[in-house]
């Protein structure tokens, strides 16, 4: 970039917090999981028109192990939940999770039988987007508002995190089977 | 069709109950409780009348119907004629203790699958299956969702996943890959699989359901013996050995909710079997309890990229069975928005087809213009994806004002950007080369597998809803139907070009001829009263209310009727008690059949072309695991 004729031999102090925070922020690597209507969405968050690269979040691997941010985008079934929460543990700190659509973040209306009730009884959430689907202009707010909220909290020593206790009984509102949620 | 009621009526003389059902489709009950072997012997019958093509297959549970059945259970098959253009509904009940009846898989590869799901979703056993388990819900679960008397929030959760190795044994078996030493290690108890057709007796432990068991150990055999798994010969000095893959469910190609299990010798898939019910929500359990207006929303995420072609087909029947015609109006603007949806279809599936494949640019072409479909929906409906648009009797609202201009604006880019792709691709040697010749369907083989749709025309079967058993009016339309010769992955890839430009075709003609009028007939039963009425005078907001609340009071009866969605034909099985809520709600989703088919078709074949297969078949999990 030719920064050295701007500068010249001039140095730069600040902290090691502060740097590495802003690269995190600025090269977000999401894993898209996208199950459902969502997703379609989240295509449509990558592509010309809502370009999510201008946020600096566009290089989407499809292994955990090379992202930080968890995209949830879909209905979690109980038969999924297994597989999501195994995506999760792949993925190397520091990690964030972001809930797409009413079906990840509550059910949604699938309030039934074979629907995880809100992923946040499987793994910890950083945030949580409304909607069904929610909006590409959503996600992106829901993107700039991680970024500025919780990507840039970060401390080397410390990070604040959401705890999810393991294993968590899920929410049963008519009685039913009782659930619990085995890893 | 009183013909063929006549035809049937006298090949089977007073032996089943014969008559013509409210859809003019004629019904058939075959009352298997006490001879089960009957039941074949109907279904011969009706296949030497020409009704060789198994639609679908679906279990109701009656209890609890307000009206006396002959059995708590009945199967419903869904025979058709294309040719005649008829179909047939059978009948076979059978009673609550017990329920089994004989698998028809040897007639119709689509039984396959279908039948697992009638046991799965309502413990109905079918004799002779040759791998009766469970397929929406995962394999730790117990119970039966659809039965009336499950819970509809009765959750249980899965610890771990099915390692599927249990079928694929069997797979491998068939196929002459295992070698007979292990033959025989598996033949000891303990490590029983689930070929359970012809040894395990009906209803011993190791029937049906629960393979996760039995698949551990088999893996363990396996994995405990070296050189066990049979290489053919030509290999033999290459030292290969079979490798196990999972593709999916979390695969980029996969779209997060497919599974296959391969067998890989190199990058050659040698034996493959498939699982899925990641994205199973329970559609038809949970709308039970709506009304029906209210099921409307659920059916916008069955196949969610086209969303108001499953609103319209749900609605058109319900209309069947209230027997009520909607407006020359709300047939035109119906036919113009699922038009324009399939070809919004068909550009995501082509569009995510290519990224597959390695062709990121048509990707932006192609959804640039989608986009600005998404911003036409968005200002009819209020929503871009799930826009829950269509009425019972009609539509939630009218087209605004220069709707129609917009359409024609965006088809027209949309067209140029069809035509952009379709330069880029068409000549490219290394798309053709990936496409032609892979993983070919004959007619036949489509047929018996149930496909419908571009898959079934891309075999070369000229089978379209819309022409068969036309609706909406479209037989004023002027349009062809494309097929394809050698049903391969290039024929269910380009067939979706020439759709969209018959679309386009239509989309003008209905455009050109718009007639006025209102969008609701005056039925005041079942139509929403207009927004003025309904603000305005206490009849309209009463009556609103009571369609809302109560929902459109449906009289007692069943029905199937089936409409052209992008993916195939979406049909829905609705039996409705009188109340203003279904009481059973089938959905036939196109895109279940091309999916079981999936895994054996792309035996044989590279995993690079099984990518390539996968984005043909055009697979939407919302309508897949419903
Ligand atoms: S939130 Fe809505 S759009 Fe998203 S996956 Fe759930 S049902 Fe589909």
């Amino acid at each position: 970039m030719g920064l050295e004729t701007h500068f010249g031999h001039s140095v730069v102090t600040t902290r090691i917090d502060a740097v590495l925070n802003w690269a995190r922020k600025n090269s977000i690597m999401p894993m898209p999981f996208g199950t459902a209507c969502c997703a379609i969405e989240f295509m449509g968050l990558v592509s010309s028109q809502f370009d999510l690269s201008r946020f600096g979040a566009e290089i989407v691997r499809f292994s955990p192990r090379q992202s930080d941010l968890l995209m949830v985008m879909g209905t979690i079934s109980y038969k999924q939940a297994p597989i999501l929460r195994r995506i999760y543990d792949q993925m190397p700190e520091p990690k964030w999770v972001l809930s797409m659509g009413v079906c990840a973040c509550s059910g949604g209306f699938y309030d039934n039988y074979c629907t995880v009730q809100g992923i946040d009884d499987i793994i910890p959430v950083d945030i949580y987007v409304a909607g069904c689907p929610p909006r590409p202009e959503g996600l992106i707010e829901a993107i700039m508002k991680l970024q500025s909220e919780r990507i840039g909290q970060e401390t080397v020593l410390a990070r604040p995190r959401p705890v999810v206790s393991l294993p968590v009984a899920s929410r049963d509102r008519e009685g039913g089977a009782q659930e619990t949620v085995r890893h | 069709m009183n013909e063929t009621l006549q035809q049937i009526k006298e090949r089977f003389q007073e032996a089943v109950a014969v008559e013509s059902g409210r859809d003019g489709d004629v019904v058939v009950m075959a009352d298997t409780r006490s001879a089960r072997g009957a039941l074949l012997e109907v279904i011969g019958k009706l296949r030497d009348l020409g009704f060789t093509v198994l639609t679908d297959l679906a279990g109701i549970d009656y209890l609890q119907y307000p009206i006396q059945q002959p059995g708590r259970f009945a199967v419903t098959y869904i025979l058709s004629d294309l040719k005649r253009r008829q179909r047939v509904r059978l009948k076979a009940y059978v009673g609550a203790q017990d329920p089994v009846l004989p698998s028809v898989t040897h007639l119709w590869q689509a039984a396959n699958w279908l039948e697992r799901e009638c046991w799965d979703q309502f413990g109905i056993r079918f004799e002779g299956h040759p791998n009766l388990k469970r397929l929406l819900n995962h394999h730790e679960f117990v119970g039966h969702p659809l039965r009336k008397d499950y819970p509809m929030r009765s959750r249980q959760p899965l610890s771990e996943n099915d390692s599927l190795m249990d079928e694929m044994v069997v797979r491998l078996r068939q196929k002459g890959l295992l070698l007979p030493g292990i033959e025989a290690q598996l033949a000891t108890p303990g490590v029983r699989v689930s070929d359970h057709g012809e040894e395990a007796a009906p209803g011993s432990p190791s029937f049906g359901a629960r393979g996760g068991a039995a698949s551990a150990a088999v893996v363990e055999r396996i994995t405990a013996l070296p050189g066990v798994l049979g290489e053919p010969e030509f290999y033999r000095d290459l030292h290969t050995e079979l490798m196990f893959l999972n593709i999916g469910p979390s695969h980029p190609a996969t779209h997060g909710t497919l599974r296959a299990l391969v067998a890989l010798d190199g990058e050659t898939i040698m034996a493959a079997v498939g699982e899925i019910g990641y994205l199973h929500r329970g559609f038809e359990k949970s709308t039970e309890v709506q009304t029906y207006n209210g099921v409307i929303p659920y059916t916008d995420r069955l196949n969610y990229v086209s969303a108001m072609m499953n609103n319209f087909a749900y609605c058109k029947t319900i209309e069947k069975l209230l027997d009520i015609e909607t407006t020359e109006r709300t047939k035109a603007i119906r036919v113009v928005i699922a038009e324009l949806s399939r070809i919004v279809d068909h550009l995501v599936c082509i569009g995510a087809n290519l990224v597959d494949l390695g062709a990121l640019t048509n990707y932006w072409y192609l959804f640039n213009v989608r986009e600005k479909a998404y911003d036409i929906f968005d200002r009819l409906t209020g929503a871009r994806l799930t826009n829950s648009y269509g009425r019972i009797g009609g539509l939630a609202r009218d087209f605004y004002p220069g709707c129609g201009d917009d359409i024609l604006r965006v088809l027209k880019e949309t067209e140029k950007a069809i035509a952009d792709v379709e330069q880029l691709i068409s000549h490219n040697r290394i798309l053709l080369d990936r496409l032609t010749g892979i993983s070919a369907v004959t007619a036949e083989e489509a047929l018996s597998r149930g496909w419908t749709g571009p898959l079934l025309r891309a075999s070369g079967v000229d089978y379209d809803v819309r022409k068969a058993f036309p609706y909406d009016g479209y037989e004023q339309y002027d349009f062809e139907i494309p097929t394809g010769t050698v049903g391969d992955t290039y024929d269910r890839f380009f067939i979706r070009f020439y759709e969209m430009a018959q679309s386009a075709r239509i989309i003008r003609q209905a455009l050109a001829k718009m007639p006025a009028g209102p969008i609701f007939p005056d039925v005041k039963t079942a139509a929403l009263p207009p927004k003025d009425d309904t603000y305005n005078n206490i009849e309209g907001l009463m009556n609103h209310f009571k369609l809302i609340f109560e929902g459109v009071k449906v009289p007692p009866g069943e029905l199937y009727d089936s409409y052209e969605a992008a993916n195939g034909e979406l049909g829905f099985l609705v039996v409705a008690d009188g109340s203003g809520k279904p009481f059973r709600n089938r959905c036939r989703p196109p895109s279940l059949l091309a999916y079981a088919a999936f895994p054996e078709i792309i035996e044989g074949h590279m995993i690079a072309d099984a990518i390539a297969t996968l984005g043909g078949l055009n697979i939407i999990a919302g309508e897949l695991d419903r």
